[in-house]
């Protein structure tokens, strides 16, 4: 399947719903107005002097002349981080249970265009796996999936969800994009956690990027959270992935979009996550070249002083090195015994059947985490948790 | 003997662990250095396989508070509670209705509807809850056990911002008041003592701290010094000098 880049990204096609709300707007707005390079020593100083920081403040941690503050900012949000979340690190792990793909992203491996090789797991398979996956005493999945409506319809992620749901305490899903009242389909399936990454927040680069499917409109994407919480979903999740454009307005618009959901729905838990671009099968282009691991740790602090409350998420497609250092210094969660392939938790001698989306750096196992985050000083948590919906 | 009662129970010590922040060091600390005889305990926390589940770093002779945090309404409250209790954590449950992930603020009207549910279901239900005298009187007669107004915002570590408030829930509220979050340092769990509060509940200041075991001794100690100087009956405090010579000394009989 090809698909010519016709439809305009900020076109809403039909069936997506509309929802009222300005907060993509505000984002836009502040994308539009923010100059990174206005900033100087004086606004850094006074930004991490605060306790409640604003927007500008935001910017002012995630401008050029922040970088010579890294040791405050990451001292800073490490007590910050005690402060709310203890040593507590939660552990999870995400499982894939299908690879089809309707949408053409370009730097993504599983785009309908590459040649990969697609599956999808059947209810035994699924089953296989998540009762290997919650032997390694893991108590919290995430459900996902390449972003198919047709082969990876709703009732199928559904069932997926429910089934989870029997293994683990904690069930969120990272699928494509749904409408109110599918996310509280899901909501009644078991599933409480919402992941949408926006991948890029500039709308022009967005549309070059994600040249067909349903992903290609960018506000139908960019206003899912908001409808996850209104189908009742306890928390969302949110991320750019750093690299694809300029990643201080990327990092920017992403802790102002969670902030603004945060104020517009005060129950919700916050999420945040920070990946950057990793290489995928059969492009060895792409890589998280201009994004360095002092970037990655600057947009870290920022989002931990700007949003001391949300989760932040640190995932393995960082390299063990990174990954022990900066569990103590932030984040509040991290991945571990993660296979990006389809079926590979099925145990030892079972063939992975499908390729995964890009590649990981830090495959160490549960136990081997929870050594890591033990070694730390932390404390490793499965689960912290009750859902208190009726799936059953 | 100065005993601490709660719902029934009594107790020495009236520094109460939360055990929010997980780590095993932190409780072994406080019961030890900081005399703990009561630990607050999430029940979502308990909900786990028994190696990670933490009860197990609890010893027996210790009270278990369980609370109902993760709760958004009063009928959530009701169902972690009945999980709780399944789980064997028992009737007596700390109520915490939070709808704000922002600053995790206690939901004073979601409480109050907890207590009055939780209470006519056969628990003994402890409110934790924003300042507010005329919610508090409420909170009693729907069956509250305990009022546990915050001293600010949790993990703040702030201290006694809301000191006037809770000093009005002491003088009005018969039921033991016992200030949960917010205390950051030995000196305001002592203060929070002197005023006369039942107890004082503490957990980020320890877990933050350099040395934890010395700091949960040093907020053991803070909060018997407190509890002695409020049984003793504080002196006045006077804007005045009072001479030792009285100036109306000259007045004959
Ligand atoms: S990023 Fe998502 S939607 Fe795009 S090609 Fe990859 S799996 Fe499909």
């Amino acid at each position: 399947m090809k698909f010519i880049q016709k439809t305009d990204p900020m076109e809403y096609l039909e069936g997506q719903e509309q929802i009222n709300s300005d907060i993509m707007q505000r984002v836009l707005e502040a994308a539009n107005s923010v100059e990174f390079d206005k900033f100087n020593a004086t606004d850094v100083e006074h930004a991490l002097s605060k306790d409640n920081l604003n927007l500008n403040d935001l910017q002012a941690l995630l401008s050029p002349v922040a970088a010579n503050y890294l040791e405050e900012m990451v001292a800073k949000a490490k007590a910050t981080k005690e402060r709310y979340f203890g040593k507590n690190i939660y552990l999870f792990t995400p499982q894939y249970i299908a690879n089809h793909c309707d949408n053409n992203c370009v730097y993504c491996g599983f785009n309908v265009n590459n040649d990969i090789k697609r599956a999808q797991l059947d209810e035994d398979d699924i089953i296989k796996e998540l009762k290997n996956i919650a032997k390694t005493g893991l108590k919290e999945i995430l459900i996902l999936t390449g972003e198919s409506q047709t082969k990876t319809p709703l009732s199928y992620i559904a069932k997926a969800c429910k089934l989870a749901k029997r293994y683990f305490d904690i069930v969120g899903v990272e699928i494509y994009p749904l409408n109110s009242d599918e996310y509280a389909i899901l909501h009644a399936s078991g599933v409480d956690f919402v992941t949408v990454f926006q991948e890029t927040y500039n709308p022009i680069k967005y549309g070059k990027i994600h040249l067909g499917g349903n992903k290609r409109v960018f506000p139908y994407r960019f206003n899912a959270q908001e409808r996850a919480l209104m189908g009742g979903m306890r928390g969302v999740a949110f991320g750019a992935l750093l690299g694809i454009d300029d990643w201080r307005c990327d990092a920017m618009c992403t802790a102002l979009h969670a902030s603004l959901i945060q104020a517009k729905y005060p129950h919700a838990e916050i999420s945040i996550s920070v990946p950057r671009l990793r290489p995928i099968i059969n492009n060895n282009r792409i890589n998280p070249r201009d994004v360095t691991e002092c970037a990655l740790l600057q947009v870290i602090a920022a989002y931990r002083l700007f949003l001391p409350y949300a989760n932040i998420t640190l995932s393995s497609r960082e390299s063990e090195y990174f990954r022990d250092n900066v569990i103590a210094l932030g984040v509040t969660k991290v991945s571990a015994g993660v296979s990006v392939g389809i079926g590979e938790h099925g145990g030892k001698d079972d063939e992975n059947k499908g390729d995964g989306q890009f590649e990981i750096s830090d495959s160490r196992d549960v136990e081997q985490m929870k050594n890591a985050i033990k070694n730390a000083g932390l404390t490793p948590v499965m689960s912290d948790y009750i859902y208190t919906g009726v799936a059953k | 003997m100065d005993k601490l009662n709660l719902g029934g129970k009594l107790f020495d010590s009236r520094f109460i662990m939360g055990s929010g922040k997980f780590d095993p060091e932190l409780i072994s600390a406080c019961i030890d250095e900081a005399k703990t005889q009561i630990i607050t305990l999430a029940i979502r926390r308990v909900n786990q396989d028994q190696n990670a589940s933490i009860t197990k770093f609890i010893p027996k002779n210790i009270t278990l508070l369980p609370n109902t945090s993760g709760a958004r309404d009063a009928n959530e409250a009701l169902r972690i509670a009945r999980l709780g209790k399944e789980l064997g954590c028992g009737d007596m449950i700390k109520i915490e209705v939070i709808r704000d992930s922002k600053f995790l603020l206690p939901d004073n009207y979601e409480t109050l509807k907890a207590i009055e549910l939780l209470a006519s279901n056969g628990f003994i239900p402890l409110a934790y809850m924003m300042p507010d005298l005329v919610v508090a009187r409420d909170m009693v007669n729907a069956g509250a056990a305990a009022i546990m107004p915050l001293a600010a915002p949790i993990g703040s570590n702030k201290g006694l911002s809301n000191k006037d408030m809770i000093q009005i829930l002491i003088d009005e509220i018969e039921l033991p008041i016992i200030v949960d979050a917010g205390i950051g340092r030995p000196s305001q769990a002592c203060e929070a003592m002197e005023m006369g509060c039942a107890a004082v509940m503490a957990n980020t200041a320890i877990a933050t701290a350099g040395d934890i075991r010395v700091m949960a001794r040093a907020f053991g100690k803070a909060v018997e010094a407190g509890r002695d100087a409020y049984l003793a009956k504080l002196g006045r405090v006077q804007n005045k000098a009072s001479a030792s010579s009285p100036l109306t000394g000259f007045l004959g009989q």
